[in-house]
C-alpha cells in the first residue's frame, strides 16, 4: 500500500527525479538495513553499465515519454531498477520489456507470486548473476516466500526442484531438450503425482527461465552495478571502479583488464574511425552484389555449418576458471554444467530448421493457448527489439541496419543451431568481425566472463547507445532461441 | 476405419470412386495440390517431393520429383500448385526463397524445369492463374509478390506489400486480374495484375498473422480469411468497403481454409498448431463444425478438395508422414453430438428450456405438466430446402413461469436495498433488519434478527447476577468497569462524580445520560475501526440492568450517530480510501476479552476493603455469566447461518456475517465466508443493484471479496475531437491539444466527474448541474435542449 500511495505521488507532483530515488530508497528501505548517508554518494542515480557516467541518461533530463515509463516502472515495481536506467535508451522498447515482466510476475498466471520470484533466482543463479539474484530474493521474501527456500534449490518444494533439470539444459544447451524432460516419466516435468507441473505452469516457468537467462545476459553485457539497497549496492567506490558489475569484482578477474582498459582507449582514434567506414562499405557491397555471384546449394549449406562449427571455438582467451560468487553458487547443484565444457570437446550441435517451427505460426499458438496474452506481449517485444533502428551508425546517420541487425540475429540462432534456410551466413563472416563475435558468444553463452575489455574492443566508434542495442537485439535473439527448443519439445510431447 | 464405405460419383463423363483412406509418407508433408484430372496429388515438404496416383483402395506413388544426390535446399518445399489448366505443370516454393517450376512432360528424370532465384526470403505460396497458361504469382517472407511469366526467364512485375511477410496469395477465379495476398501484420491486400504500383485495397482482417485465404469458386466477391487469431472470416469484396459476412471461432490458429465444392457455405479449414483436425464449418453455424475429420496425428499442413465439382472427397497431408483421402460421408458430425437443448433459470425464477421440437412435442403429449403455468413460445426457422441440417435448425422454446407478475423475487431485492449492514451499533442494526423483514412477511427472518439482537447485545443476565449479589456495589462495580476499560478519554471526574450520584440511590437518568454520552465518545474514538459498537454494548450492559431499559435507551443511542446514517451513499467515490487488511482476529479477540481483565482488577481494588472472597466470589460468577452468550450461542449461530445459506438465502447468511463481524466470523471458514459472499454479490449484480453489492464488497473482510473492486479501476476514455484514446490524462487530449470534457456551466475543465445529457452532450461538474437542474430544466450550454438526468 505504502507503494502504492507513493506512486500515485510520483504522478501528481511533476518530481525532480531526485526526489524521486528518494522514495526509491525508503520503498525499497523496507528490507535492508541501509544507511541513509552511504547510499547518498551515490544517489546521482548511476545505473552502472560500461557507458560512462556522462553517456548515461541522469534522471532528471529525461523527455516526457521516458517520465512516463519511468513513473509506470516505478509504480509496477515500487523501485527504479538500474536495468531500467540502462535501457531507457530504448524507451520504445522498453515501454514492451517493462509490460512484459510486469505481466510474467505480477499479473494472472497459473504460478503463485513466490514461484516466480524464485524461478526467477533460479534462472540469473544458473550465470551467477547476482544482480539479479538479490534483487528477487527481496521480492520473493516480499510476496511472502520461505527464506528457507534461499538455502539452495534442495530446501525449495519437490516440484521446483524438478524443474533443476530444465533450467540447467536450458541455459546452455538448450538443443539438448527433448520430450522426455517434459514427459510423464522419471526425469520429465508432467509426472502424475502431486508434485507435477501442469502444461500452463510449465510454460509460465519456461517463459520465466528463458526471461532471467537473457535478462543475465543483459546485466552482464551491459554491467549493470547492484542496486543501492542490495549488497554492495552501497559501498562507495572510486569512479574508475565503480564501472564493474560487483560480480566482475568478486569473480577476481578484473584487476588485470583494469590496464587493458586503459591502454584499449588509448588506440587512436582514426583506426576505429576506419572500423565503422570498412564496415559501411561492405554492408554497401553486400547490398549490391548480392544477386550477381550466386552461391551453390552445397555452399550456402557448408556456410552455416562452419559458422556453427566456428562459433564454438569463438572465445576469450582468458577464460580461466570461475569460482562463483559464494552467495549465488548455493542455488546450484551442479555448476560444472556449463556451455564451456561441451565447446571445447566440440559437441555436435544439431540443426533446428526455422522453417519447421518458428516463433511466430508455432510458439505464438502454443504459448497463447496456454498461457493467454502473454504469447502477445512477447510476440510485440521480440518484433520490437528486432526492428528497432534509428537509421544510424555511429556518426554516420539515413543507413540501412537491416542487414546487420539481420547478421547478429541470425549469428546468435547459428550458434544455437537454428538455420534460417533463406539465410547466406557468408554474411555474418562479413559484418561481424572477431572482436565483436567473442562478444556476442560470451554475453550469450557464458555471460558471467564478460569483461569491460570485451565491451570497450568491439565497435569502438560506436555510442553507448548503439553497444546497449546490440544488447538487446542479443538478449531477445536469444530468449527466443531456448523458447524455441522448449516449445518444441512441448508441441512434441503435446503430439 | 469398419464405418468406411465406397462412393462413387459420375461428374460430366468422369468418375470418382474411393473410399477413406491413408497411406505413409517418408517425411512431414507441408503442402499438397491436386491434378485437373482428380486422379493424381503431389505431396511436397521438406524433404519429399512426390506424386501419388489417387486409386480406388490406396494411393500409388507414381513419381519421385526429388532426384539428384544432394539434397538441395531448392527442393525443400514450403509449398506446391498443380496448374489448373495443363496437367503437365507445377510450381514449388522453396524455404530458401527459390521459385521452381516443373514440367512432367520433360523426358528426362529431371523434370525441374525453370528456378526463380529473385526473392530473398523464404517463398510462402506460389498460386497459377486460374486461366491464363503462363503466369505463376509468388507470395515471399521478404514482403514482395513477384509475377512470373513461364515464358521469360525473370519476373514480369514485383509488387510490395510494404509490410514484412507476405502468408498467402491467391487470384481472384472470376476477376481475371484480381489477385488477394494476405499478411503478417494482419492486413488483406487486393491486387490488380497491371498495376504493381499500389494496391487496389487494403484492411485489416486479423489481430495477428493472416494465414490463408481463399476465393469462393461460386460467389465472385466472397473471400475466405484465417488468420492466428484464430477466425476464419468471410469478406465480402464487391461493395465498397469489405464487410465481414460471416466468422468462425475456430480453436486453433488456421493454416489452411479451402471451400467446399458445390455447397456454397461450406468450408474446411485446419490449424497449423495443436489441433490435428480437419473441421469442415458451415458459416453460417459458426460454432459447431458441420463434419470433422480426426485421422491425423499430428497437425495438418495441407489440405485440397479432390475435384472442383464434387464435395464428398477431401484430400490432406499432415506433418505426421501421411496422406489422407477422406470421405465426407465417413466424417464425424459433431453436431449428432451436441446436446441440442438448452436451460435457464431467470432472474425471477422463471424457467425457459429449448430443445428440438419433436423431442418438446412428444414429451408434451405424454405427460402434460399440472400446476405450472406454461406458455410455450416456438421459434421456427424457415426451411431451406437445400439445407442438409434443416431439421435440427427447428426448436422449440417453452418458458415455464413461476407466479404471475414475476414478483416472486420482489422480497430479495427490498431486503438487499432496505437492510442497514453497517454504521450502526449492532443492536440497532439487527431491530432495524428485524422490522424490515416483518414488513416483507419473513417472520422467520426478523425472528432470527431479534434473537441475534438478544444474543449478542443484551447479556442479561449479568445484571441480574450483579444486582442479586451486591445490590450496593453493583452499581460501583459496572462503572468500574466502564471506566478501565472503555473510556480512558473520559474525565476522571465524570466518573467518580457518577459513582456518586449512583451511590445515592436514584442513578437511572443518570446513567442514561452518561450512556449516551459514553457512547458518543467511544464511537468518535474508535469510528475507523470496524466493530467499535461492542465495548459500548457491554457498557450498555453492565450499567443498565435490565433488558426493556436498553430499549428505552435506543432513540437517544443513535442520536449522535445519525449523521453517518443519513450520508447517502454515492454511486462511485472519487477516492475511496485503500484500506489495509481488516484488523486481525487477535486484535478484536484482546478488545472482548479486555473487560474480564480489568473489570476483576477494578473489582478487587474497589472491594478490597469488604470481605473479599465474597466479592470475588460474586464478581466472577458476574462475569462468567455475561461471558456465557456470545461464545456459548456462536455454535448455533455458525449452524444458523450454514442453515440459511442451504437454504438458498444466502442474503440472510451474508447479511448476518456483515453485521455481527468479528463474533461469528472466526467460527466459519475462510472459504464458506468467500463463497457466500461470491454469491451473494452475483446475485446482487443480476438484480443490478450496483450499490448494494459494491457495499457488501467494501463490508466483506475476506481478502478475495474485498479486492473485487479494486481491479480493473481504470475508466478508459476517447477524445470527444479526435477520437482517439486519451492516454495519460482524462481530460487533455495529446493529439489535439484541447480539453476535452469542458463544464457547461463554469466553463472550466472537468477533472472528476463528468456528467452529461445523453441527449445534447452537453455537461459538466456534477456539482455544478445539479444546482443547475434545480432553477432550469434546459441545457446549460444555451442549445435549447431539455435535459434528462436518471
Amino acid at each position: 500500500m505504502r507503494l502504492a500511495t507513493a506512486a500515485s505521488e510520483a504522478y501528481t507532483t511533476p518530481l525532480a527525479v531526485s526526489e524521486l530515488l528518494g522514495c526509491k530508497q525508503c520503498a525499497a528501505g523496507r528490507d535492508q538495513d541501509e544507511v541513509p548517508g552511504r547510499g547518498a554518494e551515490r544517489a546521482a542515480g548511476y545505473p552502472g553499465g560500461w557507458a560512462p557516467r556522462r553517456a548515461i541518461l541522469q534522471v532528471g533530463s529525461e523527455d516526457a515519454q521516458m517520465h512516463a515509463l519511468f513513473a509506470d516502472s516505478f509504480a509496477a515495481l515500487g523501485r527504479l531498477d538500474n536495468i531500467t536506467l540502462v535501457m531507457v535508451f530504448h524507451p520504445q522498447y522498453l515501454e514492451s520489456f517493462l509490460k512484459t515482466q510486469h505481466y510474467l510476475l505480477q499479473m494472472d498466471g497459473p504460478l503463485p507470486l513466490h514461484y516466480r520470484h524464485y524461478i526467477g533466482i533460479m534462472a540469473a543463479a544458473r550465470h551467477q548473476c547476482s544482480y539479479l539474484v538479490n534483487l528477487h530474493v527481496n521480492d520473493f521474501l516480499h510476496v511472502g516466500g520461505d527464506p528457507k527456500w534461499l538455502n539452495g534449490l534442495e530446501n525449495a518444494p519437490q516440484k521446483l526442484q524438478n524443474l533443476g533439470e530444465l533450467n540447467k539444459v536450458l541455459a546452455h544447451r538448450p538443443w539438448l531438450i527433448t520430450k522426455e524432460h517434459i514427459e510423464v516419466s522419471n526425469e520429465g516435468l508432467l509426472k502424475a503425482e502431486e508434485h507435477s507441473w501442469s502444461l500452463a505452469e510449465l510454460v509460465h516457468a519456461v517463459v520465466l527461465l528463458t526471461h532471467y537467462h537473457s535478462l543475465a545476459s543483459f546485466t552482464f553485457g551491459c554491467g549493470i552495478s547492484p542496486e543501492i539497497h542490495c549488497d554492495g549496492g552501497h559501498t562507495f567506490r572510486p569512479p574508475s571502479v565503480s564501472n564493474y558489475c560487483i560480480c566482475d569484482i568478486t569473480n577476481g578477474n578484473h584487476s588485470v583488464d583494469e590496464m587493458q582498459v586503459n591502454s584499449a582507449e588509448n588506440v587512436s582514434v582514426s583506426d576505429s574511425f576506419f572500423e565503422v567506414e570498412a564496415l559501411m562499405e561492405k554492408m554497401r557491397q553486400l547490398q549490391e552484389c548480392r544477386d550477381e555471384e550466386e552461391a551453390s546449394q552445397e555452399e550456402m549449406a557448408s556456410r552455416f555449418e562452419i559458422e556453427k562449427r566456428e562459433s564454438m571455438f569463438v572465445f576469450s582467451s582468458d577464460d580461466e576458471e570461475v569460482t562463483p560468487a559464494r552467495d549465488v553458487s548455493r542455488h546450484f547443484e551442479d555448476t560444472s554444467y556449463g556451455y564451456k565444457d561441451f565447446s571445447r570437446h566440440g559437441m555436435h550441435v544439431p540443426t533446428f530448421r526455422v522453417q519447421d517451427y518458428c516463433w511466430e505460426d508455432h510458439g505464438y499458438s502454443l504459448v497463447n493457448r496456454l498461457y493467454p496474452d502473454v504469447g502477445q506481449l512477447i510476440d510485440e517485444k521480440f518484433h520490437i527489439a528486432y526492428n528497432l533502428t534509428y537509421n544510424t551508425m555511429a556518426m554516420h546517420k539515413d543507413v540501412d541496419t537491416s542487414m546487420l541487425r539481420r547478421a547478429i540475429w541470425n549469428y546468435i540462432h547459428c550458434m544455437f543451431g537454428i538455420r534460417y534456410d533463406d539465410y547466406d551466413y557468408g554474411e555474418i563472416n562479413q559484418l561481424l568481425d572477431r572482436s565483436f563475435k567473442v562478444y556476442i558468444k560470451t554475453v550469450v553463452c557464458t555471460p558471467e566472463k564478460v569483461t569491460k575489455r570485451m565491451y570497450d574492443s568491439f565497435w569502438r566508434q560506436f555510442k553507448h547507445s548503439e553497444k546497449v542495442h546490440v544488447n538487446l537485439l542479443l538478449i531477445e535473439a536469444r530468449m527466443q532461441a531456448e523458447l524455441l527448443y522448449a516449445l518444441r519439445a512441448i508441441t512434441r510431447y503435446m503430439t | 476405419m469398419e464405418k468406411m464405405s465406397r462412393v462413387t460419383t459420375a461428374l460430366g463423363g468422369s468418375v470418382l470412386t474411393g473410399r477413406t483412406m491413408h497411406c505413409h509418407l517418408d517425411a512431414p508433408a507441408n503442402a499438397i495440390s491436386v491434378c485437373r484430372d482428380a486422379a493424381q496429388v503431389v505431396v511436397a515438404g521438406r524433404s519429399i517431393f512426390k506424386i501419388y496416383a489417387i486409386e480406388e483402395e490406396q494411393f500409388v506413388e507414381k513419381l519421385n520429383l526429388r532426384v539428384g544426390r544432394k539434397p538441395s535446399l531448392n527442393l525443400s518445399c514450403a509449398d506446391v500448385v498443380w496448374h489448373q489448366m495443363d496437367e503437365n505443370l507445377l510450381a514449388t516454393a522453396a524455404t530458401n526463397g527459390v521459385v521452381v517450376t516443373w514440367n512432367l512432360g520433360r523426358p528426362s528424370r529431371n523434370k525441374q524445369d525453370q528456378l526463380f532465384t529473385e526473392h530473398k526470403r523464404t517463398v510462402n505460396k506460389v498460386c497459377f492463374h486460374p486461366t491464363e497458361a503462363h503466369v505463376l504469382l509468388s507470395g515471399s517472407q521478404d514482403g514482395f509478390m513477384k509475377c512470373f511469366d513461364l515464358r521469360r526467364k525473370d519476373s514480369v512485375s514485383t509488387f510490395s506489400g510494404q509490410s514484412e511477410s507476405v502468408r498467402d496469395v491467391q487470384f481472384s477465379i472470376r476477376d481475371y486480374f484480381t489477385f488477394a495476398s494476405t499478411f503478417e501484420n494482419g492486413n488483406v491486400q487486393l491486387w490488380d495484375i497491371r498495376r504493381p504500383d499500389r494496391c487496389e485495397r487494403m484492411f485489416t482482417a486479423h489481430n495477428g498473422p493472416v494465414f490463408c485465404c481463399d476465393w469462393h469458386p461460386e460467389d465472385r466477391g466472397w473471400l475466405a480469411t484465417g488468420g492466428r487469431d484464430k477466425m476464419v472470416k468471410v469478406w465480402d469484396m464487391t461493395t465498397h468497403r469489405a464487410k465481414e459476412m460471416h466468422c468462425v471461432q475456430t480453436i486453433a490458429s488456421v493454416a489452411r481454409v479451402k471451400w467446399r465444392p458445390e455447397c456454397r457455405h461450406h468450408l474446411a479449414t485446419c490449424s497449423m498448431m495443436v489441433d490435428h483436425n480437419i473441421y469442415v464449418w458451415d458459416v453460417r453455424r459458426p460454432f459447431v463444425p458441420a463434419a470433422m475429420f480426426e485421422e491425423h496425428r499430428d497437425v495438418t499442413t495441407g489440405i485440397a478438395w479432390r475435384h472442383p465439382h464434387d464435395p464428398s472427397f477431401l484430400l490432406s497431408g499432415s506433418k505426421d508422414s501421411s496422406l489422407c483421402q477422406h470421405l465426407f460421408r465417413d466424417a464425424s458430425q459433431p453436431v449428432e453430438r451436441a446436446n441440442p437443448e438448452g436451460l435457464c433459470y431467470g432472474l425471477f425464477g422463471d424457467l425457459a428450456f429449448a430443445a428440438k421440437e419433436s423431442l418438446v412435442a412428444a414429451e408434451s403429449g405424454r405427460k402434460p405438466y399440472t400446476g405450472d403455468r406454461r406458455h410455450p413460445i416456438f421459434f421456427k426457422r424457415k426451411l431451406d430446402p437445400a439445407e442438409p441440417f434443416a431439421g435440427l435448425a427447428s426448436s422449440a422454446l417453452s418458458v415455464f413461469e413461476t407466479e404471475p407478475g414475476g414478483s416472486a423475487m420482489r422480497w430479495f431485492v427490498d431486503t438487499a436495498e432496505r437492510y442497514a449492514l453497517a454504521g450502526r451499533p449492532l443492536a440497532e442494526l439487527c431491530d432495524h433488519n428485524a422490522k424490515v423483514a416483518r414488513e416483507l412477511g419473513r417472520n422467520q427472518v426478523a425472528q432470527t434478527w431479534t434473537m441475534l439482537r438478544t444474543i449478542y447485545c443484551s447479556p442479561g443476565l449479568l445484571p441480574t447476577a450483579n444486582l442479586s449479589h451486591s445490590v450496593g456495589k453493583g452499581g460501583s462495580c459496572g462503572l468500574q468497569l466502564m471506566n478501565s476499560f472503555n473510556l480512558k478519554d473520559m474525565a476522571p471526574g465524570l466518573g467518580s462524580e457518577t459513582r456518586l450520584d449512583r451511590s445515592k440511590g436514584d442513578a437511572r437518568s443518570d446513567t442514561v445520560l452518561l450512556d449516551s454520552s459514553a457512547t458518543l465518545i467511544t464511537n468518535e474514538d474508535n469510528e475507523e475501526t470496524e466493530g467499535s459498537d461492542v465495548p459500548a454494548d457491554y457498557l450498555l450492559g453492565d450499567v443498565e440492568g435490565e433488558d426493556d431499559e436498553l430499549y428505552l435507551l435506543d432513540p437517544e443511542h443513535t442520536h449522535p450517530e445519525e449523521p453517518e446514517c443519513v450520508l447517502p451513499q454515492e454511486a462511485f467515490p472519487l477516492r475511496h480510501e485503500i484500506v489495509d487488511t481488516p484488523p486481525g482476529p487477535e486484535h478484536l479477540q484482546d478488545k472482548a476479552d479486555s473487560p474480564h481483565v480489568s473489570g476483576s482488577e477494578a473489582d478487587v481494588a474497589s472491594l478490597a476493603p469488604m470481605d473479599s472472597s465474597f466479592s470475588l466470589l460474586s464478581v466472577s460468577h458476574a462475569l462468567y455469566d455475561s461471558r456465557l452468550p456470545p461464545d456459548f450461542f456462536s455454535v448455533l449461530v455458525r449452524d444458523m447461518l450454514h442453515f440459511y445459506a442451504e437454504q438458498g438465502d444466502v442474503q440472510m447468511a451474508v447479511s448476518v456475517l456483515i453485521v455481527l463481524g468479528e463474533r461469528v466470523r472466526k467460527d466459519i471458514d475462510e472459504q464458506t465466508q468467500e463463497h457466500w459472499y461470491t454469491s451473494y454479490i452475483d446475485l446482487l449484480q443480476r438484480f443490478r443493484l450496483w450499490n448494494v453489492s459494491n457495499e457488501v464488497v467494501k463490508l466483506s473482510t475476506s481478502r478475495a471479496v474485498s479486492c473485487l473492486n479494486q481491479a480493473s479501476t481504470t475508466l478508459h476514455v476517447n477524445c470527444s475531437h479526435c477520437k482517439r484514446p486519451m492516454s495519460s490524462r482524462g481530460w487533455v487530449c495529446d493529439r489535439c491539444h484541447r480539453c476535452a470534457s469542458m463544464c457547461a456551466v463554469c466553463h472550466h475543465v472537468v477533472k472528476g466527474l463528468f456528467v452529461w445529457c445523453q441527449g445534447c452532450s452537453h455537461g459538466g461538474h456534477l456539482q455544478h448541474i445539479m444546482k443547475w437542474l434545480e432553477g432550469s430544466s434546459h441545457c446549460p450550454a444555451g442549445c435549447g435542449h431539455l435535459c434528462e438526468y436518471s
